[in-house]
């Protein structure tokens, strides 16, 4: 079973889902995030979605579960990189993520989360 | 002369038709119903059609001029029109008037002289003439719907463009009527338009569009919504106030969405989120 890495950048976790989502392996991802969100004291989460080409309604769900299991743990999520065919699907489904947070990519993401820095580098040189 | 011997044609016919009218009525609807296969109940259908056949009667006695003749293109033009939004073809139409000619034709009473086997195959070879000629018309309505439905595909492709107000900042003017087909081509290429170039706010103007019902409010917040999922924020603008009221009218709710007036107070308020500031030019 593939298993979605969890990466720890500062106080953030990165999740960058690049593999066909099983359903045993967003439950695998589900266990592995609150574990990591307990044991890094993290204050946010973001999923990346870019490579996610199809969706259906449990990976739906999973967004707001790995959400309010986040905010439980006060920790906020943020799930960037949706493609626009994913947003139709989830939308048509009647999943509208409420308490999700959205950006359009990873950077516009981190910057919501007060992560200045990562950005900061290339904007003093100018 | 002749014209008195059309007009003794002419009451023949009514007459037969008159004392045959159950025979004729009833073979006239079941090749009706034989077309329309069910898609019109058989008594919708008998009601239908015997109401034609009272005007045919009459029609029959005052000759292709008088009042009954009038009276009857009125009545086939509802039936037409009413067929034709349920999708009937234009045949499937046209053999409902055409079907009374055959259930006659069965219902005529008649030796076996030479006379009437010329005047059958006459009738013969006419209803295979009538085949064809409604062929060349179903082709010819084909081709129109065919024009049409170029043209509206073309009108879909032309009519959708999203513009770039602002760095980050993006606008679709809709113009005309909003039916599914081009809401979907609006969604997807302002979704797709968010990824392209980044931006984190859209302006959905719809000062061009002719009117508002529930449809097509329920496809703005489709797209509205979507685009709040990828993380971009939607704003809604050129409500003019008859839509307003026809809106407010309606209980559509538009919720937590951002409306604006017009598309210069839409493109302020994105301005002012992203942190704009514009000032006047001082001349002096």
């Amino acid at each position: 079973m593939e298993r979605v890495p969890v990466l720890k950048i500062g106080d953030i976790l990165l999740v960058s889902i690049q593999i066909d989502l099983q359903d045993q392996s967003v439950l695998n991802l589900q266990e592995d995030l609150a574990d990591r969100i307990v044991a890094t004291g993290a204050r946010g989460v973001i999923i990346d979605i870019t490579a996610v080409e199809i969706v259906d309604s449990f990976i739906g769900r999973m967004f707001a579960t790995i959400a309010s299991i986040s905010r439980l743990l006060d920790a906020e999520t943020i799930v960037v990189g949706m493609r626009p065919a994913v947003a139709i699907t989830l939308v048509e489904l009647g999943l509208s993520l409420g308490g999700v947070r959205t950006a359009l990519d990873l950077e516009k993401g981190l910057r919501l989360l007060g992560v200045d820095g990562l950005a900061a580098g290339p904007r003093d040189r100018r | 002369m002749e014209t008195k011997q059309d007009a003794a044609a002419q009451g023949a016919i009514a007459e037969l038709l008159r004392r045959r009218r159950d025979d004729v009525l009833g073979r006239w609807v079941a090749i009706i119903a034989a077309t329309v296969q069910g898609r019109i109940t058989e008594r919708e259908l008998r009601a239908e059609t015997a109401e034609l056949f009272e005007l045919a009667v009459r029609v029959a006695e005052e000759g292709p001029r008088g009042a009954a003749a009038d009276e009857l293109r009125g009545a086939l033009g509802d039936l037409s029109r009413s067929r034709a939004r349920q999708g009937f073809s234009p045949t499937e139409i046209a053999v409902s008037v055409f079907a009374l000619k055959q259930a006659l034709y069965e219902n005529m009473e008649g030796g076996d002289t030479d006379e009437q086997a010329a005047y059958r195959q006459f009738i013969e070879f006419s209803a295979v003439m009538d085949d064809l000629g409604l062929h060349t018309f179903e082709t010819y309505a084909a081709a129109r719907e065919q024009v049409i439905a170029d043209q509206a595909e073309s009108l879909l492709e032309l009519s959708t463009p999203v513009v770039k107000l602002w760095e980050g900042i993006v606008a679709v003017p809709l113009i005309g009527t909003l039916d599914s087909a081009r809401t979907q081509v609006v969604m997807e290429t302002l979704l797709q338009t968010l990824v392209d170039t980044g931006s984190e706010y859209a302006v959905i103007d719809i000062t061009g569009v002719a009117a508002v019902d529930t449809e097509v409010a329920q496809h703005l917040l489709k797209t509205v919504v979507a685009a709040r999922l990828m993380g971009a924020e939607c704003v809604i603008s050129g409500i003019r106030p008859q839509i307003a009221h026809t809106i407010v009218t309606l209980g559509i709710e538009f919720g937590d969405i951002v409306t604006k007036a017009t598309l210069a107070d839409a493109l302020g308020y994105a301005l002012e989120h992203r942190g704009v500031v514009l000032g006047e030019k001082r001349e002096r």
